[in-house]
C-alpha cells in the first residue's frame, strides 16, 4: 500500500515519540545508578553522569543482602520454569489433541485465574503453608509460583502442540511407531523450542513476581530481589536514590537478557495464543 | 476458542489411520493429573477456602479459635467508608489506565503493522516494560518523579514550567502520576494482543478497500476495526480486571498514599490481612472484588459471543 511522503514522516515521528516514551525511564534508571552521591544531591541533574562511579552498587550490596536475594530469585525462577513445564506439557498435549470437557474447563480456568484478586488466594495459601511449615521457604514459594505459572504455560504450550502437524504423528503411527516412540522421536523435537520458550516465560514471571514473595518470605536473607528492592525505600517513603537505582538495575538485567533471547518466541507465543483463543 | 474447535470437529470424527493408538481416556487422565492436581490443590482450593474464610472471624494470631460469623464481615464492609473509597479509587484507576493504554497501544500496533524501517527495534522495545519486574518499574518511575534529582522536574524547569513538585506526595498529583506509570507498564501486552489481531486481518481486504478509493479512516472503520473488535474487547476487559487488581506498582510508588489517595483495593486488603491480621475481613474484601470482576467477565464473555465466528 502506498503512503504519502508526509504520511510516512508522520509515522516515523510517532514511532520516535513512542520509542522515547518507552525508553526514557529506563535510561534515567541507568543514569542514576552510575551517579556519585554528589551529583544525585544536586538540583540540576544531568542525563550523563559527569563522574560515573560504581559506588552505588557497592553501597547497595553493603546495605542489603543483594547476593542472597539474587540467588533466591534464581532458585525460584529456575525451579518454577522446570517444574511448570514438566507438569504442563502432558496436559497441554491432551488439551491440544483432544477436545475433552476437561480441556474446555482448563481453558476456562486460564481466563478465570487471570481474574480473581490474589488477596483472596493468598490468605488461605498463607494459612496452609504455615501449617506445613513452608512459610519463609523456597519450596513453598516455588509451589505457589508453579501453580501460578501453569495457566499461561498451558495456554502457550497448547499453541505450540497445535503447531506440530497431526499428520506427522499419524504418519509415524502408520509406519508402526508406538505411541511413546512417536511422542519421543517425532513430537518432542518439534516441540522443543516451544518448551524452551515456555520455560523462559515462566522463569521471567517468577523472577519478576512480588506479591506472593512479599507475603510468604519473612527473613531478609530468604527474600527474593523484588522484595529486597523495596527495603531500599524507607518506612516514610524516603529512598536513597543511588543504591536504589543500582539495585533495581541489577534486578532487571537477568529478565532483560532472557527476554532478549526469546523476544521473538514470546511475541510469537503470545500471538499464537491470542489468535487461537 | 470456539471457531478453532468447530473447525477441528470433522477431522476428529473421521476415522484415522492408527486410530486405535489414540490416547485412551485413562491415558489422558494420567497425562492431565500432574498439572491438574496442583491447580486444584493450590489454586482452586485456596479460592474456595478464601470464600469460606470471609464468613469467619479468622485473625492471623489465633486461627485455631476461628468462628463462623455468617455475613457479619460483609455487613461491616458495607459500612466501611474507607473500603468503598478505595473501591472507587480502584475503579477510577482501572478506567484511567485502561483507556489511554488501549488508545496508545492501538496506535502503536497500527504503526508496527506498517512496513517501517525501525519496526523490528520498535517491536522489541515495545515489550520491554513487560519484561521488567513491576517493582523495578515502580522504582524507575520514582526516580523520574523525584522532586530534585528527577528528570521530570528538571525537564519542566528547563521548559520554564514551574519549579517542580513532589508528584507522588501531592494530594492532587499522586493518582495521575501513578496512572501514567500504569499506562506505561501495561502497554506491551495490549500492543502485542492488538498486533496479533491486526495480523489476522486479511491484507487483501485492505488492498481491495484501497483500490475502491477508501481513505485511511474508512479503511480502519470498515476493514480493520470489525476484524480487531473481538481481540480489542477481550484485552480491554482483561486490562480493566488486571488494573483493578493491581498491587506491586502502586505499593512501590506510593504505598497507597498520600492520605489514601492511591490506595487501591488490593493494597487495602493486603494491609487489612497482613498488617492488622484481619484474615476474615480481608477475605470478604476479596470476595467483593471478585464479584465486581465477575460483572466485567460476564460483559467480556457476552461481547465475545456477539463477536461470534470472528473470535
Amino acid at each position: 500500500m502506498r503512503t504519502s511522503r508526509t504520511g510516512r514522516a508522520g509515522q516515523y515521528a510517532a514511532l520516535l515519540a513512542y520509542l522515547v516514551f518507552l525508553a526514557f525511564p529506563f535510561l534515567w534508571l541507568v543514569s542514576t545508578a552510575f551517579k556519585p552521591p554528589r551529583e544525585l544531591a544536586r538540583l540540576h541533574p544531568t542525563w550523563i553522569p559527569e563522574d560515573p562511579t560504581l559506588a552505588n552498587f557497592r553501597q547497595a550490596f553493603d546495605e542489603q543482602p543483594l547476593l542472597d536475594a539474587a540467588l533466591n530469585s534464581l532458585a525460584a525462577a529456575l525451579g518454577t520454569a522446570v517444574i511448570a513445564v514438566l507438569l504442563a506439557t502432558p496436559m497441554a498435549y491432551v488439551m491440544a489433541r483432544r477436545r475433552t470437557r476437561l480441556a474446555r474447563a482448563a481453558t476456562g480456568w486460564v481466563v478465570v485465574s487471570q481474574a480473581f484478586p490474589l488477596v483472596l488466594v493468598i490468605i488461605p495459601l498463607f494459612l496452609v503453608l504455615k501449617n506445613l511449615r513452608l512459610i519463609d521457604s523456597m519450596t513453598g514459594l516455588v509451589m505457589v509460583y508453579v501453580v501460578w505459572a501453569l495457566p499461561f504455560a498451558l495456554w502457550m504450550l497448547v499453541g505450540y502442540v497445535r503447531a506440530v502437524p497431526r499428520e506427522l504423528e499419524e504418519a509415524a503411527a502408520v509406519d508402526g511407531a508406538g505411541r511413546l516412540r512417536t511422542l519421543v522421536s517425532v513430537t518432542a523435537p518439534l516441540l522443543a523450542p516451544g518448551l524452551v520458550a515456555t520455560a523462559l516465560f515462566a522463569f521471567v514471571t517468577a523472577w519478576n513476581e512480588f506479591f506472593f514473595a512479599l507475603v510468604l518470605l519473612k527473613t531478609p536473607e530468604k527474600q527474593t530481589l523484588p522484595v529486597v528492592l523495596t527495603h531500599f525505600i524507607g518506612a516514610e517513603g524516603v529512598a536513597d536514590l543511588g543504591p536504589l537505582a543500582a539495585a533495581a538495575f541489577l534486578a532487571t538485567l537477568p529478565s532483560l537478557v532472557v527476554f532478549a533471547l526469546i523476544q521473538r518466541r514470546i511475541t510469537g507465543g503470545m500471538l499464537t495464543g491470542a489468535v487461537k483463543s | 476458542m470456539t471457531s478453532v474447535t468447530e473447525a477441528e470437529r470433522p477431522a476428529a470424527r473421521a476415522p484415522r489411520p492408527g486410530g486405535e493408538r489414540r490416547v485412551t481416556d485413562r491415558g489422558a487422565w494420567f497425562l492431565v493429573l500432574p498439572a491438574l492436581l496442583p491447580i486444584l490443590i493450590l489454586s482452586v482450593g485456596p479460592l474456595l477456602y478464601g470464600i469460606l474464610l470471609s464468613f469467619t472471624d479468622a485473625q492471623s494470631g489465633r486461627t485455631e479459635a476461628t468462628r463462623w460469623i455468617g455475613g457479619l464481615n460483609f455487613q461491616d464492609l458495607l459500612h466501611d467508608t474507607l473500603f468503598w473509597e478505595s473501591f472507587r479509587i480502584g475503579l477510577v484507576w482501572a478506567v484511567a489506565v485502561t483507556v489511554p493504554q488501549f488508545l496508545l497501544a492501538l496506535g502503536l500496533a497500527l504503526l508496527l503493522n506498517q512496513d517501517l524501517r525501525l519496526r523490528w527495534l520498535a517491536r522489541a522495545l515495545a515489550i520491554v516494560p513487560w519484561a521488567m519486574p513491576e517493582v523495578v518499574v515502580g522504582v524507575m518511575w520514582r526516580l523520574v518523579y523525584a522532586p530534585d534529582a528527577g528528570i521530570l522536574n528538571e525537564t519542566l524547569r528547563d521548559l520554564g514550567l514551574g519549579d517542580g513538585r513532589d508528584w507522588l506526595s501531592g494530594l492532587g498529583t499522586a493518582l495521575p502520576a501513578v496512572v501514567v506509570v500504569g499506562v506505561w507498564a501495561g502497554m506491551p501486552t495490549t500492543t502485542v494482543a492488538l498486533l496479533a489481531g491486526l495480523q489476522n486481518t486479511p491484507r487483501e481486504l485492505h488492498e481491495a478497500a484501497a483500490v475502491d478509493g477508501a481513505g485511511a479512516w474508512r479503511r480502519f472503520r470498515t476493514v480493520t476495526w470489525p476484524a480487531l473488535r473481538p481481540v480489542a474487547l477481550s484485552i480491554t476487559a482483561l486490562n480493566l480486571i488486571w488494573n483493578f487488581n493491581s498491587f506491586a506498582l502502586v505499593y512501590v510508588l506510593t504505598s497507597g498514599g498520600p492520605g489514601g489517595r492511591t490506595r487501591l483495593p488490593m493494597l487495602f486488603a493486603y494491609e487489612e490481612a497482613f498488617r492488622y491480621g484481619q484474615f476474615g475481613y480481608a477475605a470478604a474484601m476479596g470476595c467483593v472484588m471478585v464479584a465486581a470482576v465477575s460483572v466485567l467477565l460476564a460483559v467480556l464473555l457476552a461481547g465475545r459471543l456477539r463477536g461470534g465466528e470472528a473470535a
